[in-house]
């Protein structure tokens, strides 16, 4: 349960605001980052720390285009292209990239690893194309860079990746 | 040049604590604590620093509608840069954090409030961690907290996120986002600097906005006010994408033109003929060939029927497909909208309908005339400006390439899309 495992955080979190329900927003980023998404069950945790109605929470997470409704794979490889990434080629980079993984935008490959998905500006135009993958940005990238990268990520699997997530470090700073 | 925002480019690890002070940090806040509040509102005003977020409203003006002596105010920073073209911000944060957090603790100081919060959107993870590591530098150099910097003034600051949403970035989603609820505006009034945060009296700046704000405390009004021209003074970064030789952000003085800022990005790529230009990432009206001698200030476009906005240029070739382009920035719009005004939900569903019928060979001429006839039924009858925004790519590049969209229905399913070229759009 998050209430326990991050119980120094969410003390924490919870006193920046005047009002607890600010922190929505960051218990949802924690609740998906342990569970992969945003499940009933990682909804209703969230809505019972903050004594909100789950269905708030549930409202808010089709909302946000960061969390995910349905299960995902492990690394989720997020390509903007919005119209100043596709100018230099984010549309072709996206065939590609559906192409090499043998999955259709949004799906996820048989062995749960990648989830391709393509996304409005992520604020990184001057470099593209490019993308975001468990929130962290690869940028300037062509089909080698790709190819490497899927590589790492599936030798970081393999080993169990220990590394600490984007949001277990951004949740460090609020202890 | 001289950069007085994207200084981290001259100077090494400006992003330290340290670093920033050896190249006069926070002496901006120092001589704000040392003023009345009042007295630096009136700074502010006198240096006509404008909006950088794109409204161009006058931030001393701004500040200076908080009801005095509220017991609790907020200043919120608008990190939740999410338009198309736009990548301004993510650089400031990611490597001059000091310059912005000392800018919102000089306006925090001037409303008289005890919390500051920047709202930064949920994918710039890189420039968090900077954001995060500035504040805490802040923290135990007692720069945020009891009595900063010695004085009788205290002051809290936090970093919020959000999830993924342009509209966050229109200030009373901001708010509704920051209180927990979805992002959707309100119609205005209230205003937030009478009821915003928590129904109280609350401040939403730019990040831009506010590091200006240092250095014209520093060096005053007239050194700001000697830079640019007397309506947009000041400097300005300029985001420049698309088919460009060298794509970023560049720092400018505004009044140059937009020629010279293409010539400053090198100029087209591979040589290839501008076509068009969108001033203000999705949300200005397209502009063609005679508005690159307009100089870039809030009013330059004016007689182009365009706006600077936020300064966000994407540059197109001759190779364009205009119809193509804007169906981009329609489907942008449609997937941004809040859904809580009719006319933006309904509409902004319509027009990615229809031009997208008309790109793929399925539209007729009256599709055109229904694309007018949508556009007027949103404008100015849209809770916020998003959808005002979705409107002009559409009414602005029917305009200028009626004949694309014609060809495209003439073509009819004999045109030229191929499925893969379908899915890319989808």
């Amino acid at each position: 349960m998050l209430r326990e495992k991050y119980a120094d955080e969410i003390d924490a979190l919870l006193a920046r605001f005047p009002q607890k329900k600010s922190a929505v927003l960051h218990l949802m980023h924690l609740a998906q980052n342990e569970y992969g998404y945003m499940s009933d069950e990682a909804m209703k945790e969230v809505a019972e720390i903050l004594d909100l109605d789950p269905t708030h929470v549930m409202s808010l997470a089709g909302f946000y285009s960061l969390y995910y409704e349905e299960p995902v794979g492990k690394y989720v490889l997020e390509v903007c292209n919005d119209l100043a990434c596709a100018l230099r080629g984010a549309d072709k980079f996206v065939e590609m990239a559906s192409r090499k993984l043998d999955i259709p935008v949004d799906g996820t490959t048989n062995d749960g690893l990648f989830t391709l998905k393509t996304v409005m500006c992520l604020g990184a135009c001057d470099r593209a194309p490019m993308l975001q993958c468990n929130l962290k940005f690869y940028e300037n990238l062509d089909e080698t860079k790709f190819d490497n990268m899927i590589a790492d990520l599936r030798a970081r699997a393999a080993e169990g990746d220990a590394d600490p997530s984007v949001v277990e470090r951004i949740f460090s700073y609020i202890k | 040049m001289e950069y007085v925002l994207l200084r981290h480019r001259e100077i090494p690890n400006l992003k330290k604590l340290d670093v920033y002070r050896e190249h006069g940090g926070y002496e901006g806040l120092k001589k704000a604590l040392s003023m009345t509040q009042a007295e630096v509102i009136d700074l502010i005003k006198a240096s006509n620093l404008r909006g950088r977020g794109g409204a161009g409203f006058g931030t001393g003006i701004k500040w200076s509608f908080i009801p005095k002596n509220a017991p609790d105010t907020y200043v919120l920073i608008n990190t939740d840069e999410s338009e198309t073209g736009t990548f301004k911000d993510r650089e400031l944060i990611e490597n001059n954090p000091h310059q912005v957090i000392e800018g919102a603790l000089i306006a925090a100081y001037a409303i008289g409030s005890r919390l500051v919060f920047n709202y930064m959107r949920g994918e710039f993870m890189d420039a968090a961690y900077a954001f995060e590591e500035a504040l805490q530098e802040c923290r135990a150099a007692g720069i945020i907290g009891q009595n900063i910097l010695g004085s009788d003034y205290s002051v809290d600051f936090y970093t919020h996120y959000g999830a993924g949403a342009y509209i966050c970035g229109e200030e009373t989603a901001l708010i509704e986002s920051l209180a927990g609820n979805l992002g959707q505006p309100w119609s205005k009034p209230p205003f937030p600097a009478i009821e915003g945060l928590y129904s109280k009296p609350t401040v939403v700046n730019n990040t831009e906005t506010l590091a200006n704000v240092p250095m014209i405390m520093v060096n005053g009004p007239d050194w700001f006010k000697a830079m640019g021209t007397p309506q947009s003074p000041g400097p300005k970064i300029v985001c420049i994408s698309g088919h460009v030789e060298k794509p970023g952000n560049y720092e400018v003085t505004m009044g140059m033109t937009y020629r010279e800022l293409l010539a400053m990005a090198g100029g087209m790529r591979g040589g290839k003929k501008f076509k068009a230009l969108l001033p203000s990432g999705g949300s200005g009206p397209i502009v063609v060939e005679d508005a690159l001698d307009a100089p870039l200030t809030y009013e330059g476009l004016t007689p182009f029927d365009s706006v600077m906005g936020s300064a966000s240029l994407i540059f197109m070739d001759e190779d364009t497909d205009m119809v193509w382009a804007t169906l981009k920035v329609i489907h942008f719009f449609r997937h941004e909208s809040c859904g809580k005004c009719t006319p933006c939900r309904e509409g902004t569903f319509w027009l990615e309908r229809v031009v997208e019928r008309v790109y793929y060979g399925r539209g007729t001429e009256a599709d055109i005339k229904l694309l007018e006839s949508i556009t007027s039924g949103m404008k100015g009858k849209c809770l916020c400006a998003l959808g005002e925004f979705a409107t002009s790519p559409i009414v602005s590049s029917i305009k200028h390439f009626l004949p694309e969209y014609k060809a495209k229905v003439a073509a009819g399913m004999n045109g030229k899309v191929t499925r893969a070229a379908a899915a890319a759009v989808r």
